[in-house]
Formats: C-alpha cells, structure tokens, sequence
C-alpha cells in the first residue's frame, strides 16, 4: 500500500520525488547513528548475558526513535530553508509545493525506508526454502511482520503531517504526542511474540493519527462524505 | 581464461576510454544557454559582466525583463526535473546489475583476475593483503590516468579517427562479446536451453543495432536504453574481476582522481571538456548520456508549440546530415543542443560567421523567443562511467555483503542524495563538475557503515521482532 501511495501520489512531480528520497536518506542517517551507540554498547557490554543484550536492545530501540524524531525535526529546518529559496525564485510569490505536501512527502520517505529496512531481508528469506516457526516461534511470523511495517510506514507519514503541523505552529504539545506515540509503538512491539499486545495498539494508534492528520489537513466529517459518495 | 585475458586488454582501453571522460558532469550545452540566461539576470541586476552581449541587448531590455523572472523559476523546476531525468536510468543501470548478481552467480565466482590487477588478495596475512590491494588500484589508476591523457592529446591534435575507432572497437567489444557472455549466463541460470543460430542472431541484431544508435543516429529512448546496457554490462565485468579491497580502494582512488582531473586546471578532463566547448562541438556520444533530447520529445507529444520546434528539428536534421557529410563527424547525434541551437538561430536570422562576439550577440537573442523553447535547451549530460562506478557500488555491495538488501538500499539511497548534491552544485556553479566524488564517498561511508553497524542492529531487531 505505501508503494501504491508513492505511485500515485509521488511519482508525478519530480521535486515530490527528490524531497522522498531526501526524507528516506535523514531516516538512514538516524538509523547510522542509533545503531553506531548501540554497537558501542554492545561492544563495551558482556556478549554472554542475555538478559542485558536484551535491555540493550530495547535500549539502542528506545534511542533510536528518539533519534528518528530528532532526525525528522532536522529535516522540517532543512525544508523550511529550502520553502524559503523555492519561494524567492517562483514566478509568483508562493512556492510550487507546499510544506504539507512536504510533510506528507517526508513522512513516507520515513516510512518507505523503515518499511524497507525491516521487511526486505525478510522477504528474501521467504522466498527461499524454509518453514515458519519451527523452532517453537510463532507461525504467522511474516504475515504479522507484514502487517506491523505497513503500520509503521503509514503511522510514519501520518507523524510527518502532524510533527511538521506542530512545528508550523510552534504547538509542542503536538511534537510531544508524536514522540510519545512513537515510543509507545516501538514499545509496544517489545510485546512480541505476544502480537495483540503490539498489532491492535498500534492499528488504534494509526487511526487515531490518521483522524489527527486528516482533521489538520483540513479535512472534515463532510469532506470525507461527500469524497465516499462521490458528490 | 587466458582468451579471455587476450581479449581483455583490448577492451580495457575501451574500457578506460568509456572510462575517463565519463567521469564527469557537464552541462556543455546548457553552459551557452546558461550564460545566456545569466546575461539577462545580470542585466537586469547591473553588473558589470553585461557588456559581453554588446548591442542588441538595449533593444531586448523589456522583453528580458519580463522573460527573466520566468527563465529563473523555470531554472529551478527544470532542475528538479533534470534530477529525476537522471535519477532513472542511473537507477535503472544499479537494477539491472543488482538483479544480475542476485540471480547469475557466475559474477560473483571468482574466476581469476585482470591482468591489470596482478596482485592476487587470497593472501596470509593481512598486511600483505592491504599491500597487493593498495598496489593492485596503484596500477589501475595509473592505467586510467594514462588512458586519459593519450585521449586528450588525441583530442587536441584532432586525431579524431584514432578516437572515433577506438571507441567503435570498444563498443564493438562490449556489445558483442560481452552480451554475448551475459546471455549465456543468463541462459545458464534459468536452464534455458538455447541453439547457437538464435543466440547468433539474437546478439548480431542487438550489436548491429546498438552500435548504430550509439554512434550514429537512433531514437533517443534507444540510444539511452543500450547505454544503460553497456554500462552495466561493463559494472558487472568490474564486479567480477577486481578483488574485494581492490575494488573500493579503486571506487575511493578514483573519485578523488576525478575531483583532481576535473577541477584543477591542468586536469585531463577539464581540458578536454574546455577544448570542447572553445571549438563548440559535443563530446564524443558513445561516452555520454544526455537527457537532452527527451525535452524535445515530450514536448512533440504534448505541446502544440512543439510542431514548429519539430520543423525546427528536420531543418537541424538536414544541417546535421550536411555537416556531418562535410566533417565526417558522427557527433551530431547526441543532441547537442548548442550546435543545434545556434543551427536554428542561424536560420532565422541569417548565417553569421561563427565568431566569438556575434556567437555572444546571438546568444542574447532568444529571449524574445517563447520560454517554452527554453526547457529544450536545459538537458544535462552524464558521463558513462559514472554510471558504472556507481553501479560497481552498488553491485560490490549487493554481492558481498552480510547486510544483504539494507546494505544495497543504503548504498543505493545515498548515491542518489550524492547525485541529487552534485546537480544541485552544477546548478550553482554552472560548470562542468566530477559527478564521482560525493556519490561514492556517500555510498561508500553507507556500505561500511551499514555493513558493519546497522545490520547487527537491524538483526537483533528482527530477531526479536522490534520495530524502531
């Protein structure tokens, strides 16, 4: 679905694209620099226990968001400047793009690159031989898999409209829910094998956020009736 | 082996010719027309520079005026374009070699090596690894460097039947030997089973055919797709040949090669690109890929505008054949938008004699022409051999690494962002510029980066099935 979402909605305009992969590479940077701590803890740390491996883990997990929203905050700076330059050089005074399409754009490059980095090595396992959950781990594995990047990847460009929104207009309780939404997924999916603990939070989650966004973006009750009819 | 070692050489020159002056980014063509466009900002901000037009710009001055604000938004949304127009076949090239070595494993055996990397690395130590890599890209370079400089002084003296046959030969090599050896593996892989007068035919049609489009004239999709071609097919024998540290010690060695060749003064590339530009021809099209063109057919489909401008085109086409029948130059084709430019000036507003102050004069014309001409004009050109190094990149890091596909993503997304900086400069300093440099330290820091720290990270957490 986030794929079907850049077709069409993305792939049109190439400054779209250009902002998408710029988007995708800060996420990368973010992931860089969370898993370079989270190497030196390890490295640093007694590799036989498993008990702290774990806790480092959730550790370098918890440092991460933390870091992917810092990295998302960066990226809004960065896109303010570039409104800025699009501006003075348009023709008539307003940019060609505005900075909710960008905080669109920039939330599902997040998403696609995180969506990307959980699922694709993933996928190529399952294309080989091989059957699920045979060592007494959970048979639905990949479809769950599946189903929690997809939430990530739509929960990542809903966060981009409302952390960009929040940033917009200086409302930091806005930035704070973000965050703390974040930190409740990723925390919840420490849940796992025990998936209602993770997948239902996080899909209440996601619609919570859609609603959230869709309310910011300017949507209403009646928009959304009158786009189902088909008025 | 050793027939293929024979052949090798041969190629190799092919190769480093393909290579070198590939290794930069120029927008030739858009250099008149930029600084066309520049002379009517700057007229508009009164600096200095403006005399360089002389007369007729007093009596554009309104027209200017209102065509500048356009010139100047139409720059930065034709940039982005431009960026994407560079963005597919570049990833396009970096698909074809991953999904090559993914699936054809005869590239990632070790089969031997180049005669130009005798070094072997299946050394004891670790040390006497480094070593023999270290002198392995020592000679590489060095052939490289040398390559170059025999093809800008063939370029000075106008040598340019060495050039044109040399490239032939290269490109004769590539596109008959080497797809020859593509689709034998390919065929391998898949168990197909295949008789030798198909593939026979099947390789005479492809080489025949891209040979013609390369090197003469052919629709310009086709002429980009068999670059596209060559260029991987030429990654995927790097790929096969260079030894692990060999291979990014030459990716590091030759970027920084072409940061020093391109922008010192003295540099090879930079000469030829200058040399280039003062006798106002087009580089050689076997070694460049040019997004050019593509306005110009787009423009055909859907503007209306665009039929006069195909008129246009059929009068440059004659011209093209006149001139092409008088130098015996076959580098007309690769849409060369400043010769077919000043064609088209020429025909309105009369022949003039190509000097340098009435070739300044005319270039302050256009601007009573629609600004939908001027999108024509704007094509950037890539050079071939900055598509195999990234697709080297970014195949090296498919085929060996242990993070797998996030390593290749990564590898991938930053030698876009690298292009994406590199355009974005060339739009500033309006020059030509080495495309290599940013993209491969980019991609190089992410390879070993996400190679080494992300996917024990990335491992862990799918292990565990966290989601960060």
């Amino acid at each position: 679905p986030a794929f079907g979402l850049f077709l069409f909605t993305i792939a049109r305009d190439p400054l779209r694209i250009i902002i998408l992969i710029a988007g995708a590479f800060f996420w990368l940077v973010s992931l860089l620099l969370s898993s370079l701590i989270w190497f030196i803890a390890v490295k640093a740390s007694d590799p036989r226990d498993e008990q702290l491996q774990k806790g480092l883990l959730i550790f370098g997990v918890m440092f991460s968001v933390l870091l992917q929203e810092a990295f998302r905050f960066l990226y809004y700076k960065l896109l303010r400047k570039a409104i800025e330059g699009l501006v003075a050089l348009s023709e008539d005074g307003c940019s060609p793009i505005s900075i909710q399409q960008m905080a669109y754009v920039a939330g599902v490059g997040f998403g696609l690159m995180s969506g990307a980095f959980s699922m694709i090595n993933l996928l190529a396992d399952a294309l080989g031989p091989g059957t699920v959950g045979i060592h007494g781990d959970s048979q639905l594995y990949f479809l769950t898999s599946a189903f929690m990047t997809m939430v990530l990847i739509f929960l990542h460009t809903f966060w981009g409209i409302l952390f960009f929104h929040g940033c917009e207009h200086r409302r930091w309780w806005e930035i704070t829910a973000v965050v703390v939404m974040h930190l409740t997924v990723s925390g919840s999916s420490f849940c796992n094998p025990l998936y209602v603990g993770s997948l239902v939070p996080s899909y209440l989650l996601m619609a919570a956020a859609a609603a959230w966004a869709y309310l910011l973006s300017g949507g209403s009750a009646q928009n959304l009736r009158r786009f189902l009819l088909c008025k | 082996m050793t027939e293929l070692s024979a052949h090798l050489p041969q190629f190799q020159h092919g190769q480093v010719t393909e290579n070198f002056p590939d290794t930069h980014l120029s927008n030739t063509n858009d250099n008149s027309e930029r600084r066309r466009h520049d002379n009517t900002e700057r007229r508009r901000n009164d600096r200095p520079e403006s005399e360089t037009n002389g007369q007729p710009q007093n009596n554009i001055q309104q027209v200017v005026e209102q065509d500048e604000e356009e010139d100047e938004e139409l720059t930065l949304k034709y940039g982005a374009k431009h960026v994407i127009m560079l963005f597919v076949p570049v990833t396009l090239c970096m698909v074809v070699v991953v999904a090559t070595i993914k699936s054809v494993s005869f590239y990632t055996r070790k089969d031997g090596q180049l005669i130009y990397t005798p070094f072997t690395e299946e050394t004891e130590t670790v040390g006497q690894r480094a070593l023999n890599s270290i002198l392995n890209a020592a000679i590489m370079i060095s052939v490289i460097i040398v390559m170059t400089i025999l093809l800008v002084v063939l370029y000075k003296y106008r040598c340019y039947k060495v050039i044109h046959g040399w490239l032939i030969i290269s490109s004769l090599l590539l596109l008959f030997f080497f797809s020859f050896i593509y689709l034998g593996e390919v065929f391998k892989t898949y168990n197909v089973a295949m008789d030798y007068i198909t593939v026979a035919l099947m390789i005479w049609n492809f080489g025949v055919v891209g040979m013609i489009c390369i090197h003469w004239k052919g629709p310009l999709r086709l002429q980009q797709a068999y670059l596209i071609m060559i260029s991987a097919l030429m990654a995927l024998v790097f790929i096969k040949y260079l030894p692990e540290w060999t291979a990014w010690l030459i990716l590091a060695v030759i970027s920084v090669y072409d940061l020093i060749a391109v922008l010192c003064p003295k540099g090879p590339l930079r000469m030829l690109v200058e040399t280039a530009q003062e006798r106002n021809e087009t580089l050689f099209p076997a070694l460049i890929y040019s997004s050019t063109m593509v306005w110009l057919v787009n423009m055909a489909e859907e503007d209306p505008e665009a039929q006069r401008k195909a008129s246009k085109n059929s009068t440059y086409d004659k011209q093209a054949a006149a001139r092409q029948t008088q130098n015996e130059d076959a580098e007309a084709d690769d849409g060369g938008f400043s010769q077919e430019w000043q064609q088209q000036r020429d025909n309105r507003i009369g022949p003039i004699e190509s000097t340098p102050e009435s070739r300044a004069a005319v270039q302050a014309l256009p601007s009573n022409s629609q600004t939908s001409e001027d999108p024509e004009e704007r094509g950037v050109k890539l050079g071939l051999g900055d598509f195999i190094f990234y697709s080297v990149l970014v195949g090296k890091a498919s085929a060996t690494a242990s993070g797998d596909w996030n390593t290749t993503l990564a590898c991938f997304v930053a030698i876009l962002i690298g292009l994406c900086l590199t355009l974005l400069l060339l739009a500033i300093f309006k020059k030509a510029l080495p495309a290599l440099p940013i993209s491969i330290t980019f991609g190089l820091v992410f390879y070993f980066a996400t190679d080494n720290l992300v996917q024990p990270f990335m491992d862990q957490l799918a292990f565990h099935q966290f989601y960060i």
